[in-house]
């Protein structure tokens, strides 16, 4: 966290010095977003809140923990597909949930499938790219997401 | 903004801490506990997050996506890739969001490949999340995932390209469909 405060230091003064109007219009840009998804934001902090009041710490750590094995990045990898949790929100979630007890590679398979797998848009994708295609594609993404989050299991 | 429609807007919100004040007069440990929580989490993210959109929004600015669009169709082989890949990078949103730009480079002869490429890098290399990503996960974290999405989501877009090169494959604009 300390490496992005100090890269967004540098950056504002390095913008600011570069061109006073552009960095404006960009921290403008930022902002807007920021207010824009600040009401999710809290709806999530909000709902984790109350469902880490009502499930203990040892039930997280139990089915989502290190020595949960393929297990726990299943279950991450299931929820992860089927929820639709903007990505600027499923960061802050995610590291609420490392700091719970879960492991790295169950947060990679619930980050990478929400990113690469959907199955709530499926019927959208479907209607780009037909079915073969889009079953393909959420499948292929499944896989690799697993393989992704065994992976990072192995390094972390 | 209208009034009706900021309280719409957090209406949760405003709920929660309805609910929090109510606990705090009479002393309901639930609901102080959960506000603890709140507090905690809210205190550890809230200085950072406007920052990661500054950088974003600076970003977003200084890079601008036009100046790579038109590279991409020209290109084959491990430029286009190249392209695409930092196409896909310079994106914000959704997944669902990208559908449309992969018709519109289906439109401008991108091979299929590089299409589901694109999708790849769209739904796991985008700058704004490698942001937050890395704030919030550390970037040990975020170099490993991101190096191994790479070659995965590469491999997905040549099997896609395999299976679909002889089957009438198309992507369909939506009002089409």
């Amino acid at each position: 966290m300390k490496l992005l405060a100090i890269s967004a230091f540098f950056a504002l003064v390095l913008s600011l010095f570069l061109d006073r109007e552009k960095t404006m219009v960009g921290i403008k840009k930022g902002l807007k977003m920021f207010f824009n998804i600040l009401p999710a934001f809290l709806n999530i902090l909000i709902a984790v809140s109350v469902f880490l009041f009502l499930v203990p710490n040892e039930t997280i750590v139990t089915y989502l923990g290190k020595g949960t094995g393929t297990g726990g990045i299943l279950i991450a990898a299931l929820v992860g597909s089927v929820a639709l949790i903007p990505g600027f929100v499923s960061y802050p979630l995610a590291a609420i949930l490392l700091q719970q007890g879960a492991s790295y590679s169950v947060v990679a398979a619930f980050v990478t499938t929400l990113m690469m797998v959907g199955i709530i848009t499926l019927p959208l994708e479907i209607k780009f790219f037909g079915k073969r295609a889009a079953f393909i594609r959420n499948t292929l993404s499944f896989v690799g997401a697993i393989i992704i989050a065994l992976l990072i299991g192995v390094v972390m | 903004m209208s009034l009706r429609n900021l309280i719409i807007k957090y209406l949760w919100t405003i709920l929660f801490l309805l609910f929090v004040l109510i606990s705090a007069v009479f002393h309901f440990e639930p609901g102080e506990a959960t506000f603890g929580n709140f507090k905690m989490f809210f205190g550890e993210m809230i200085s950072l997050i406007p920052l990661m959109f500054i950088l974003i929004g600076l970003f977003d600015v200084w890079f601008p996506k036009e100046k790579v669009e038109k590279h991409i169709g020209k290109e084959s082989g491990v430029k286009g890739i190249f392209w695409v890949i930092i196409l896909a990078m310079l994106q914000a949103g959704p997944l669902y969001g990208a559908f449309p730009v992969a018709y519109l480079l289906y439109k401008k002869g991108c091979s299929i490949r590089n299409i589901f490429i694109y999708l790849g890098a769209f739904s796991t290399l985008k700058i704004p999340m490698l942001t937050f990503e890395i704030g919030f996960l550390g970037l040990k974290f975020s170099l490993l995932r991101t190096g191994l999405s790479l070659p995965i989501f590469i491999s997905i877009g040549i099997l896609m390209d395999k299976y679909l090169k002889n089957k009438s494959f198309e992507i369909r604009n939506l009002k089409q469909a």
